[in-house]
């Protein structure tokens, strides 16, 4: 084999480098598309509604996902902290993943109805005030904050193309049932949905 | 449910084996027959500002590294599972993994959460051993209400007082931890009026000494007797059957200025403990139990 033939090459170049690093993705991740425990959802899982959904986007734009992973490993100590470990199936209807991939605070995959959803009011608004020792910042502008609700069937309808079972009558309600709520509501509705379709 | 079609298994199996050896093949090309030995001055015959390549054969280290490298990923592949279907000779599974670490962890706590649990609340409160874990189990999942001493905040009680919604026995307790409770303070402004809220907030402050205007004080009392005497009690003492607060005691959860008082009587108040049964799980819940009822009868 001449080098020079593909180091003055670089369409052939191209291509053989594009070969060789698609081995790994071609193994690891193309089979899981075909893979019923990545693709088939839970028992009882259903999308989120058009509150949670908001909430969800929230959580997004906040940035919530850079110091919070939504993802129990199978570790004993993990499991005894936060809940059993995620699966697979818990997150088909998630577009995109909120798994995240570092923890400044707590993992959240089961944070639904641990606390009540004052405390999750009190605590976002300043987590200080309930966790003393918290450096979590607070959020205040969530409370002021109104969601208008335009988007809302938009947003689960780009949902459904990807495979999420939004009804028609969900999607034709979405707008009116989110329009003037707070925006801190809908964030708390999507976090207290969060973990609890898997029986503990 | 974790099984690939045999399509996808021997598309995994072929494409990792390929490029294994494909990296071992490739390795064996570029060395072109090569010895350790022969090293040479001549160069590979390029040259760019003036740098130029000796056509010397890969380093010997270098080069069992990577045949070391192909043996490890073989090695691997055997070992655990990772070609397809095939489970690897060790039977390694990260449920098994799981399991294996919670089995073990079960043989050593198991039997002393069982006698834990066989363990009246009131005496696992003088168990130190218990009280160590009950400690830990309460800072991992009550501290964020009730803080890490127990001594709550604004809307979250103070268990430490010996103050109880809901009471203290041992029994109210382990049915609050186990159960969850959610109050039922009503929203008494639209009933009341502003000048309601007023005085019955007044007469409520005067129950505890902490009135500022005897006058409304005084009026209120009238609509405290019709409309909060049935949870509150004829003297403001409470009532443990719906979580209503002793009013006398100066003890607030939501505030015992004049403005906060007003606010809960206006838009009352739906305090909620979440229920821990499916959380903790009996035998947990059961010790932390026990460190709750340990916080105020030392």
């Amino acid at each position: 084999m001449r080098h020079e033939v593909i180091e003055k090459n670089m369409g052939l170049m191209i291509i053989l480098i594009v070969v060789a690093i698609s081995f790994g993705a071609l193994v690891e991740i193309i089979p899981l598309f075909f893979m019923k425990q990545t693709t088939q959802p839970v028992e009882n899982l259903k999308p989120l509604t058009a509150l949670e959904l908001e909430g969800r986007d929230i959580y997004q734009r906040e940035g919530c996902l850079s110091c919070h992973t939504q993802m129990i490993r199978p570790f004993r100590a993990e499991t005894e902290r936060y809940g059993p470990y995620s699966v697979a199936g818990e997150s088909v209807y998630d577009h995109p993943f909120l798994w995240g991939s570092k923890r400044t605070g707590p993992d959240l995959a089961r944070v639904g109805q641990r606390y009540s959803d004052e405390w999750h009011r009190a605590h976002l608004y300043n987590p200080r005030d309930v966790v003393p020792e918290s450096n979590m910042p607070g959020f205040p502008w969530l409370f002021e904050n109104k969601i208008d609700g335009n988007d809302t069937a938009n947003k689960m309808s780009a949902l459904r193309m990807v495979g999420v079972p939004y009804t028609d009558e969900q999607i034709a309600s979405a707008k009116t049932e989110v329009r003037g709520k707070r925006e801190i509501d809908a964030l708390v509705a999507y976090l207290q949905q969060l973990g609890t379709v898997i029986e503990r | 449910m974790n099984e690939l079609s045999s399509f996808w298994s021997g598309w995994i199996i072929v494409i990792s084996l390929g490029s294994i050896l494909g990296s071992f093949l490739l390795l064996s090309i570029v060395r072109k027959g090569q010895r350790f030995n022969s090293e040479t001055t001549q160069t590979v015959g390029h040259e760019f500002d003036g740098i130029e390549e000796y056509d010397n054969p890969l380093p010997r280290w270098w080069y069992w590294m990577f045949v070391l490298t192909v043996v490890f990923a073989l090695g691997y592949l055997a070992l655990y599972p990772g070609l397809g279907n095939f489970k690897g000779l060790l039977g390694w599974s990260q449920e098994t993994a799981y399991e294996r670490e919670v089995a073990k962890a079960e043989a050593e706590f198991g039997p002393m959460f069982a006698q834990f649990s066989q363990t009246p609340i009131e005496e696992l409160a003088q168990n130190d051993q218990a009280m160590r874990i009950g400690q830990r189990l309460f800072a991992n999942n009550c501290a964020q209400c009730h803080g890490s001493a127990a001594t709550g905040s604004y809307g979250f009680p103070n268990l430490t007082d010996n103050d109880w919604l809901y009471g203290g026995d041992a029994a109210a307790i382990s049915q609050t931890i186990l159960k969850g409770r959610v109050a039922a303070m009503p929203a008494w402004g639209p009933m009341l009026g502003e000048e309601g809220v007023h005085n019955v907030s007044q007469y409520v402050l005067s129950l505890s000494g902490s009135a500022t205007d005897a006058q409304a004080a005084e009026q209120g009392q009238a609509l405290y007797n019709t409309n909060c005497l049935a949870c509150h009690g004829a003297e403001g003492k409470g009532n443990h059957l719906f979580g209503a607060p002793n009013l006398t005691d100066n003890i607030w959860l939501y505030g015992g200025s004049a403005q906060q008082v007003m606010q809960t009587v206006r838009n009352g108040r739906n305090g909620q403990m979440p229920a821990w049964e499916g959380i903790l799980g009996k035998d947990k819940a059961h010790v932390v139990a026990g460190y709750v009822y340990s916080l105020s009868n030392q």
